[in-house]
């Protein structure tokens, strides 16, 4: 009977934190690192935000659009939040819901910045929102913040 | 002869552009001279703790990761401060941009906190501009030779926002422990995720 009640325990957790595990979280950079190697014929771009970041928050429509035009052109948007702290999942969920967003998050909670922020771009200050647009053979970065027009026109650079 | 006039232009346009993103390490810092949180004006070359140099910091009210490094600058403020060098933090941000950030809720932060150290609004956002700060928070130490205040670290407080306690590399105390003995630090230049600093000229 013990046994049984473990087991169901044990099945209860698994239920429990898959269920809640909405967004993968990477808190180590060399286990989130090969997504921005991808050598394959898509374009990926890849935004580094998070929702406390007015400036990330404002661009974030741009993102939506470039979403909806291109999601048929083999290009792949991952939004890479820089979260951190408590209901982490339940912040970025329901922030998902109330902007609309389709494309992927994932949560990189890795806080050595300064040992992986080079490996992102040594263009890169450290400071968010910033963008990475890369395909096996171009790659570009932006420590900016986008509008749609600006951000579909560096997009294009690539197609 | 175009050849060689083209060559010196490029050359000057990399040296300006250079200098436009502000200090590097081995720079000497100019003077600037900013409101304090209690009214008075403070100004690094007549601040009187900075006898040996000064930790500026450009850090601010509503970013997460100045939030999470607070209580750690009062604590770096208290150790070295007696040392001579002192904490100055500059808050960088256009409140119309950052309402959490103006002068009137700086001076709440600074009473609810019991910072030790001045909180300095930089108004006309020129300060941080001729530093190259590009986050918050955002640190320059600087060390003084004569009676220049020469950058000698540049970067971020330790390599853990989060967790104060699971901190391995404490980069800008380590920095300034070099200093007062004598020596270079060694990282001398560190990176970390911080806020884009508020300014509505920002990359427009």
């Amino acid at each position: 009977m013990k046994k049984l009640n473990l087991l169901f325990f044990f099945v209860f957790i698994n239920f429990t934190t898959s269920f809640s595990q909405e967004f993968e979280v990477y808190d180590d950079f060399t286990e989130f690192e090969f997504l921005l190697n991808q050598q394959d014929n898509k374009i990926y771009v890849i935004n580094f935000w998070a929702t406390w970041c007015r400036p990330c928050v404002k661009e974030m429509p741009a993102f939506n659009q470039l979403y909806e035009n291109f999601q048929d052109k083999d290009v792949e948007i991952l939004l890479v939040s820089m979260d951190f702290g408590k209901n982490l999942q339940n912040r970025i969920a329901s922030f998902k819901s109330n902007h609309n967003i389709k494309s992927k998050i994932i949560i990189l909670d890795d806080p050595d910045s300064n040992s992986w922020i080079d490996k992102v771009s040594s263009d890169w200050s450290g400071a968010i929102p910033a963008t990475l647009i890369y395909s096996k053979s171009k790659r570009e970065f932006f420590e900016r913040e986008f509008e749609y027009k600006e951000l579909e026109n560096e997009l294009k650079k690539f197609l | 002869m175009k050849k060689i006039v083209m060559t010196g232009l490029l050359i000057l346009v990399a040296f300006f552009g250079l200098n436009a993103q502000g200090y590097e390490v081995g720079d000497e810092a100019a003077n600037f001279k900013l409101k304090n949180v209690n009214g008075e004006m403070v100004s690094l070359f007549d601040y009187k703790d900075a006898t040996k140099g000064a930790i500026v910091i450009f850090t601010c009210n509503h970013c997460p990761y100045a939030i999470a490094y607070e209580d750690r600058i009062i604590e770096l403020d208290k150790f070295f401060s007696a040392k001579g060098y002192p904490v100055i933090a500059i808050n960088p941000n256009d409140p119309e941009l950052a309402p959490e950030d103006s002068y009137e809720k700086m001076i709440t932060r600074a009473k609810e906190k019991g910072f030790t150290f001045p909180y300095l609004f930089d108004e006309t956002q020129e300060v941080y501009k001729m530093y190259g700060a590009k986050r918050t928070p955002h640190v320059y130490l600087l060390s003084r030779v004569d009676k220049d205040f020469v950058v000698s670290y540049i970067g971020t407080i330790d390599d853990n926002y989060k967790d104060a306690s699971a901190v391995k590399k404490q980069y800008l105390r380590d920095a300034v422990l070099a200093l007062l003995d004598g020596n270079k630090p060694n990282p001398n230049f560190t990176k970390a995720i911080g806020c884009t600093i508020k300014d509505k000229e920002y990359k427009k």
